[in-house]
């Protein structure tokens, strides 16, 4: 494919095509996917995520200028919710790194979510394969605002930064079940206004109390003022650091593999489904059956385990 | 699926007017585009680093300080260095009649000037997109 010659070359407008297919879904993105395969793992995923107006997309800018001082190509892909009932989609998140926009060594995508709910679109998942390919050695993503049960992040991730302000709540916001899970760092932003402390106290507390497997690496804290520009050399160095200890311990390869078979996981689902509703003509069926349902002519499981007997005698061997 | 129509709002040069570029990004947003707005006080070269990277189909520039006429040819321009001269331009602000007709022979497919109604915008992204679809 000559498109895939293109990215791996590095270049500019293959690259950005080549996301617009994925995220079009358009012909070509599985073979365009398997051309690609071979030339990714290089390089390194971070999740940035957080609640609305946390600060993400600068600390996004404030760590594209840590990276690109020590030489290294970085990618953004930064989520913004589409509109349910139009469709339509304001990304506004690149507002705050444009600052990069000319540098060759830097490419920023927004992506709208298109009607996904994990706080990412589908398309982000291929995408950080294609910026991988095209040789960026840095991959950011960032989520659009979550709330509390986004947490799709950490499949995609090899860190997930889990950004957070003061004046958000108390403790037991802190302490609800999700968001605070997905974090591998914890980012206490806006760290010059009142409440910070207090809030870096209360997620110190939270993550001492949560239990958690033995063999699974420490959390972090790090309190930063992404438009002060304070900060963000620890967080940088914790990037750093934590990465480097995953690599070593074997942690990372874990994760990457827990990765892919999600994602395995999920393409069988999705195939099977396919091949499910042609076989079964369900969409032309269904009617029937909702009708035979809404009579209590049919019992719905009694029903459903007659289908699946017809289908394993013409599917299953034996 | 059909492919989503996706459009740069802009603003070139230097005056911090943005009320009018907030106002069409968010109104295309309502009708269905997916609009990536980029902000004040941008270059011809970030304008078009943008656009091809986020391979929009339709750069909107917005400008009020009277440097239309040299800064709108120039994002044409560069776009057409770039191997981008799909991507289709237009423009709005506080523009002269006079200069429409040369603007649009340098290439920005549609001038807007103050009060022109939202519907006006949409008819031309809606009458030009069909043949930016890939």
């Amino acid at each position: 494919m000559e498109i895939v010659k293109g990215i791996v070359a590095g270049n500019i407008r293959s690259i950005a095509r080549a996301v617009s297919i994925v995220e079009n879904n358009m012909e070509g993105k599985e073979e365009l996917l398997d051309e690609l395969h071979t030339h990714t793992g290089n390089a390194v995923v971070w999740g940035i995520t957080g609640p609305p107006g946390a600060g993400k997309s600068t600390l996004a800018d404030r760590l594209i200028q840590k990276e690109r001082s020590e030489g290294k190509k970085v990618a953004v892909i930064a989520v913004d919710p589409s509109s349910p009932f139009t469709g339509g989609s304001l990304l506004g998140d690149r507002l705050r790194m444009q600052t990069h926009a000319t540098d060759p060594g830097v490419f920023i995508r927004s992506m709208a979510s298109r009607g996904h709910l994990g706080g990412i679109s589908t398309a982000a998942f291929d995408a950080v394969k294609i910026f991988d390919a095209a040789g960026y050695d840095t991959i950011m993503v960032e989520t659009i605002g979550v709330g509390q049960t986004e947490v799709e992040i950490i499949e995609l991730s090899d860190i997930v930064m889990l950004v957070l302000v003061p004046g958000m709540g108390d403790e037991i916001q802190a302490m609800k079940a999700g968001v605070m899970e997905i974090g591998d760092i914890f980012v206490v932003n806006k760290s010059d206004r009142e409440g910070a402390e207090r809030l870096k106290a209360e997620v110190e507390y939270v993550l001492m109390i949560s239990e958690k497997p033995k063999e699974s690496p420490q959390k972090k804290i790090c309190m930063t003022s992404a438009r002060d520009n304070t900060g963000i050399d620890e967080l940088h160095r914790i990037l750093q650091t934590k990465h480097t200890e995953d690599l070593k311990s074997g942690f990372l390869e874990e994760k990457r593999k827990h990765r892919l078979n999600k994602e395995l996981s999920n393409l069988f689902y999705l195939k099977t489904r396919e091949f499910l509703e042609e076989q079964l003509s369900i969409g032309a069926q269904m009617d029937t059956w909702i009708e035979g349902i809404y009579k209590k002519e049919i019992k719905p499981y009694k029903f459903i385990s007659e289908k699946m007997k017809e289908l394993k005698k013409e599917y299953v061997k034996g | 699926m059909e492919r989503k129509t996706r459009i740069e709002i802009a603003k070139p040069g230097l005056d911090g007017h943005d009320r009018g570029a907030k106002y069409i990004a968010r109104a295309l947003k309502d009708a269905g585009y997916e609009v990536i707005y980029t902000g004040i006080r941008q270059t011809p070269e970030s304008i078009v680093a943008t656009a091809i990277q986020e391979d929009v189909d339709f750069v909107g520039l917005s400008l009020l300080s009277g440097a239309h006429n040299e800064l709108f040819p120039r994002v044409v321009e560069l776009l057409k260095t770039e191997g981008a001269e799909d991507i289709i331009v237009f423009g709005g602000g506080v523009i002269p009649e006079e200069d429409i007709e040369p603007l649009t022979k340098k290439g920005i497919q549609a001038i807007f000037r103050p009060g022109t109604p939202i519907s006006a915008v949409i008819d031309f992204i809606e009458s030009k997109k069909k043949t930016t679809a890939a």
